[in-house]
């Protein structure tokens, strides 16, 4: 079954909006030659025609020219979410663009920020909000637009699971979502039965065991709406000369992450598929907690960055599989997490009570790739600006050995 | 600018409406067919007469106006392919003035026609242009009614008009429709029911939109002593203009191509507004037809919601406007939709209207074209004077 979705079709340049709206941000194409800003993206610049054109971060101000409330459409998708309030935009920065306008936006408003958000189909949606307002979509009540309300996965009245939940971002975790109104939280755990604050269920989880993963997707796979696997924060501290922590970290990140597509996959893409009839019910997204170390190889760190790597790249198959279900799997790119890893090779650090802040509002505002924290966002600059540079920095960084790195 | 050749002895005949119907199981090429096979009647000519083709369609995929030679069994010496929508007749015509007086056709027959399948709007909408398809269809907004949305409540805000204002338009143009045999409309609209209309994309209500359907309009181009020997009707082509992507630093659509070239228009035609027996807009949307009434220059900017309430719009009125009823009240076939104007038009001047609907003693037309709203404003304007040339 294939949940109804906005439209997929978009030239290979409109894609361009997706890199920003992935992380939260507007960026729109600029000319290198004569600095024009445009948007519909294009193949070359509209002003001078030059074809030297890349994405630039935007602050999204401007100027509501005129409103209509949509109470029809041709497409099916859109037919369920009616009415759809929409706004012309004429940005500061230049071009005029067609935005969702989110409640917050009055109809009298003149001045508006827009920025970029993900559809149901995981594209790119400008949406627009009061010039003074919170440009934020969930923390639900926010908006009365279930279409909007589709672009997060808010967790307010959600069933969530944690993986590795009795241990470190786990446990800050649990909390967090806890605050955050989950109706239930599971905490998977793979050792003895630790205690939890009330709302919540143990449910026994070793994602390192196939039949302790079977299990658990039998008793409460079919009830899941957001699961977030946390086992890369729980590789065992590893030893270079030691290949069983090399083939254990392996078994965690990667195989883990394998078992538990391999088991709630399935049910929690029919159940996202499943929630078409009923917007903002169903499964809604799957979280991987990864490390940046998954983006780019540190020697000192060789045999746990190799175990991240896999697991980002299987996490981006299974973003692939779970799109079409309308299922965002977000992947999370800490640095160094403190409670984790302190005497890092990284000056800033993150508690782990931050970093779970920081993937429940990932899930509030619909971000797909999260990289919390001063430390994850510079690196993922330098990563966007020049891969190649990252790696050569990476290469002369020398952390202590006998240290892990979140 | 040196002015453009005038178009001497050639001249546009044997206007053809192919019955509009809602839906329709039969392909853009029969309707097609349907209008050659008129305008062969009309002018007394065989196929193989015709050695010039312009030809526009939505719904003729996989073809083009090539497949239509073959599918046809034309054999031309002359072929074109107009995707300009609303524009289209105007252009059209340009283009098959040109060719007939430099001698590369003789004579040139001007076709548009789409049919509407169940899904053939929906699949236009979604396939209609690169920027729709990437910056609007995905907010929800298939086909041009967010576009025009937009347009509307930005002139009612900034000119000041009502919605009653384009309701006295769309009441005008039923009351012409219900002069004609073959209109898809065929009961009255009052200004309470246009009113009252369920709401599309506000504050565009039901009446201010078309209605999709199945259809096709066409006429000649040829050389008057052809038509005088033929013993047709037709209309002599006084100035025309075309204009893409007009003013595109306007941060949203409130004037056209028109209003660059209106007054080279007029002074090639050597007529005055005034001269004027009635006009002919493209009409998709009524707030459309107000741009075209300023920008043409029948009133300043701002003031067409003044202008609609000091005149009258039948064709018994002060200002005959859309006199067949326009798309408004005949249903937009697709491309033919970029044509009704200029078949209605000639129809009008040479003294052969549809039905019920003559403008008393109209001689001077002017026919206006828009088309393709291929993001959030319309690219393509057109517009030609046309006069009676006599039978």
């Amino acid at each position: 079954m294939t949940a109804s979705l906005p439209p997929l079709a978009r030239s290979r340049a409109a894609l361009g909006l997706i890199a920003g709206a992935a992380v939260g941000r507007l960026e729109l194409q600029v000319c290198r030659q004569c600095g024009a800003v445009q948007y519909p993206p294009r193949e070359a610049c509209c002003r001078c025609l030059s074809s030297a054109l890349h994405w630039k971060v935007q602050d999204g101000r401007g100027v509501l020219l005129a409103e209509t409330i949509l109470r029809h459409s041709q497409h099916d998708y859109f037919r369920q979410h009616l009415p759809i309030r929409l706004g012309l935009v004429r940005l500061d920065c230049g071009p005029s663009a067609v935005v969702y306008l989110h409640d917050n936006v009055l109809p009298s408003a003149s001045r508006v920020q827009v920025t970029a958000h993900l559809d149901r189909a995981g594209l790119a949606a400008l949406v627009a909000f009061a010039a003074e307002g919170v440009m934020r979509i969930g923390n639900a009540g926010m908006t009365r637009s279930s279409l909007l309300n589709e672009m997060v996965c808010d967790p307010k009245g959600r069933k969530v699971l944690v993986t590795s939940a009795d241990a470190g971002v786990g446990v800050a975790l649990v909390r967090s979502l806890l605050d955050a109104g989950a109706e239930t939280v599971w905490a998977g755990h793979a050792g003895p039965p630790v205690a939890v604050p009330d709302g919540v269920q143990l449910v026994a989880l070793d994602i390192t065991d196939d039949q302790s993963v079977h299990h658990a997707a039998a008793a409460i796979g079919n009830e899941v709406d957001i699961l977030i696997n946390t086992a890369a924060a729980h590789s065992a501290p590893h030893d270079p000369a030691d290949l069983s922590s090399a083939r254990l970290e392996m078994d965690v990140s990667y195989f883990g992450l394998l078992r538990l597509a391999q088991a709630f996959g399935p049910m929690m893409r029919a159940r996202g598929a499943g929630s078409a009839a009923k917007p903002g019910r169903g499964a809604c997204a799957w979280v991987n907690l990864l490390s940046l170390f998954a983006l780019s190889s540190a020697p000192g760190k060789r045999t746990f960055s190799a175990s991240q790597a896999a697991a980002c790249s299987l996490s981006r198959s299974l973003r692939a599989d779970m799109q079409p279900a309308g299922v965002r799997v977000i992947n999370v790119f800490p640095g160094v997490v403190d409670d984790v890893d302190r005497e890092a090779s990284l000056p800033a650090t993150l508690t782990a009570t931050s970093l779970a802040r920081s993937i429940v509002r990932a899930l509030q505002d619909g971000i797909e790739d999260v990289y919390p924290g001063e430390a994850a966002q510079d690196w993922y600059q330098r990563w966007r600006d020049d891969p190649k540079a990252l790696e050569r920095e990476l290469a002369v960084v020398r952390p202590p050995t006998k240290r892990s790195a979140v | 600018m040196s002015r453009a050749q005038r178009y001497d002895d050639v001249v546009v005949t044997a206007p053809v409406t192919v019955p509009y119907v809602r839906h329709s199981s039969d392909g853009a090429h029969w309707f097609v067919a349907r209008a050659l096979e008129g305008i062969l009647q009309q002018s007394h000519l065989v196929k193989d007469d015709l050695d010039g083709l312009c030809l526009s369609s939505f719904t003729l995929a996989p073809d083009t106006a090539v497949g239509l030679t073959q599918h046809l069994g034309l054999s031309l010496r002359w072929l074109d392919n107009i995707p300009m929508g609303g524009a289209s007749g105007v252009v059209a015509l340009r283009r098959a003035l040109r060719a007939v007086q430099s001698g590369d056709a003789s004579i040139v027959a001007c076709v548009a026609a789409d049919t509407n399948q169940i899904d053939t709007f929906r699949d236009t909408l979604g396939n209609f242009s690169r920027f729709s398809q990437d910056a609007v269809y995905p907010y929800g907004a298939g086909g041009p009614n967010a576009s025009f949305a937009f347009l509307t409540a930005h002139y009612m805000r900034t000119y000041g008009a009502r919605r009653e204002d384009f309701g006295k338009l769309c009441v005008a143009q039923r009351t012409n429709a219900l002069r004609i045999p073959h209109s898809l409309f065929n009961k009255p609209l009052t200004l309470q029911e246009y009113m009252e209309a369920r709401p599309i994309a506000e504050p565009l209500h039901l009446f201010d939109c078309v209605m999709p359907c199945a259809g096709a309009e066409a006429f000649l181009v040829m050389r008057k002593g052809r038509a005088v020997d033929l013993g047709l009707r037709f209309a002599e082509v006084l100035a025309t203009m075309e204009r893409h992507n007009a003013f595109p630093d306007d941060p949203i659509q409130t004037r056209g191509g028109w209003a660059l070239d209106r007054d080279e228009l007029f002074a090639q035609a050597g007529v005055r507004h005034d001269d004027i027996d009635l006009l002919q807009t493209y009409d998709d949307y009524p707030v459309i037809s107000l741009i075209q009434i300023e920008d043409l220059g029948f009133c300043a900017k701002g003031e067409g919601p003044g202008f609609v309430r000091d005149h009258a719009f039948t064709v018994d009125g002060d200002f005959p406007l859309n006199t067949c009823g326009g798309q408004l009240s005949m249903g937009q076939a697709g491309a033919a939709g970029g044509y009704l104007g200029l078949t209605e038009a000639v129809r009008q001047i040479t003294g052969a209207p549809l039905g019920a609907a003559a403008v008393p003693n109209a001689r001077v037309a002017l026919v206006s074209g828009f088309g393709m709203i291929n993001y959030d404003r319309g690219l393509c304007c057109g517009a030609a004077i046309l006069a009676g040339g006599g039978t």
